[in-house]
């Protein structure tokens, strides 16, 4: 893998860089794609200003539809893909999946996968020295119900170390895939564990650099959601960004009308 | 019921290209943030037949590929793109089975060969090169739209990838012309299955940068 400067920075200097970005994105809720302290930004962030399409192609509004032949009832069950249960702290992650005017995304398909309690992806290029699991994956799918709500079953994935400078610790977090009712909804992004010390060292979860935004990447410890002698359990609600068709039947009308009230 | 439709019951299936209208943002939720999908996801998203979005039985098909270049000309080893687009009748496709699951084993079952679902997902090889071989887009919406993810890339990148594209496309006309070309695929050959190019330069001088969307 290319690094991108000639020598490894320590943490402190990387956290000097965050300081320097911390709250620059005026409120935005996505992070700037050129974010300097995490490195592998520097050559994979577009120069030029994205080019703003205002009237996207009814495709463009739409998306793809999952169903009942591409997920089984197994597939949110991280813990029971294999003959034997895998180690770590067994946890549920449920939330409810919303577009940006707080309706529910029902019936699409939600993914994850994340690394082993011991912080180790089962995945080729992983080189951290901790064990493997026989018994865990770390990738799950589902469906989102009618009310948008999801579940998982899995096991508390650990930190773990990556190169992008000396001492380098991701905090523990499960990667989420996103489905909206449009392409343009698409959502890929991390889930973290609340109270975690390591958050303040992340520059991926500090890129998001407003704290209210980089909050809602957070999910909440709720004891009611514990299962008694089985598993702890967290929420976490995901809103998805981006324009979304409504199927009308005065569609042309109602299209120029409601692109108006949007300006 | 097998299939899943978003589409409330009382709005028939559209014959012709469909008629939608843009929800208004309203003071909904904050939006969660992105954050990059990594390097880890090899063995989560990627999926059997991914690139293979025509089915099997289609006459006519046209195969998209090319590769994913970071702001030094190198080849991203790690990236993932996914693509949607309407079918050649103009109508976007509401059908699901692009993830198929055998239900006896829970493993992967890939497409079932005769549905086309307008989506596909691939990761790039060690090279950064990926190919999708779908169906053609109509001509009044005659690109296939790419999603690209990528370790280091913190919110995903939205493009189009025109094949063929009318002189006068709203987009293509609004941009430069060095520009524009980077949305334009390349007839590499083929007829009744035609091979097109169409390389993703993240980051790169002025005209050589692919342009991205941001949809509002
Ligand atoms: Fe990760």
């Amino acid at each position: 893998m290319a690094d991108t400067q000639p020598t490894t920075p320590d943490q402190k200097s990387i956290d000097a860089a965050m300081a320097a970005l911390a709250g620059s994105g005026n409120g935005a809720a996505h992070p700037s794609r050129a974010y300097p302290p995490y490195r592998s930004t520097a050559l994979r962030h577009p120069r030029q200003r994205l080019v703003v399409v205002e009237d996207p192609e009814a495709v463009e509004l739409t998306g793809p539809v999952f169903g009942v032949t591409d997920v089984t009832a197994l597939d949110s069950d991280l813990t029971r893909q294999h003959t034997g249960e895998p180690i770590g702290e067994r946890i549920t992650v449920s939330g409810r999946v919303l577009d940006r005017a707080g309706r529910p995304v029902r019936q699409q398909l939600v993914e994850i996968w994340q690394a082993n309690a011991a912080g180790r992806y089962a995945h080729q290029r992983e080189q951290h020295p901790a064990p493997l699991d026989p018994h865990f994956t770390g990738a799950g799918r589902c469906l989102t119900d009618d009310q948008g709500r999801y579940s998982f079953t899995t096991v508390k994935p650990g930190p773990y170390p990556w190169g992008n400078h000396l001492n380098a610790w991701r905090p523990a977090h499960i990667h989420f895939s996103v489905f909206g009712t449009a392409f343009t909804q698409r959502l890929v992004t991390q889930m973290y564990f609340p109270g975690d010390p390591l958050f303040g060292y992340d520059p991926i979860m500090q890129s998001v650099t407003d704290a209210a935004a980089r909050e809602r990447l957070v999910a909440a410890y709720v004891h009611d959601l514990s299962e008694s002698e089985f598993s702890l359990g967290f929420q976490w609600d995901i809103v998805l960004d981006g324009p979304a068709a409504t199927w009308t039947e005065n569609a042309e009308d109602s299209r120029n009308t409601e692109q108006g009230e949007n300006r | 019921m097998s299939t899943v439709d978003r589409r409330p019951s009382t709005v028939p299936a559209p014959a012709s290209a469909p008629s939608t209208s843009v929800s208004a943002p309203a003071s909904g939720p904050a939006p969660t943030p992105s954050q990059t999908v990594g390097p880890f996801f090899g063995h989560a998203l990627p999926l059997t037949g991914g690139g293979d979005v025509a089915p099997r039985s289609a006459p006519e098909t046209v195969t998209l590929h090319g590769r994913v270049l970071d702001g030094r000309g190198e080849p991203v080893p790690d990236a993932l793109l996914e693509f949607w687009q309407a079918g050649p009748d103009g109508r976007p496709p509401a059908a699901p089975g692009s993830m198929r699951r055998d239900h006896s084993t829970g493993r992967d079952a890939g497409r079932d060969g005769v549905t086309f679902t307008g989506w596909g997902r691939v990761p790039t090889d060690a090279d950064g090169h990926y190919t999708v071989r779908t169906l053609r887009p109509p001509a009044a919406a005659p690109y296939v739209g790419v999603l690209l993810f990528a370790r280091g890339l913190l919110h995903h990148l939205y493009t189009r990838a025109y094949l063929d594209p009318a002189a006068d496309d709203a987009l293509l006309a609004s941009l430069p012309g060095e520009r524009r070309a980077t949305l334009v695929a390349t007839h590499e050959g083929g007829e009744a299955h035609r091979v097109y190019r169409f390389d993703l330069r993240i980051q790169g001088d002025d005209a050589q940068e692919t342009v991205f969307l941001d949809f509002r």
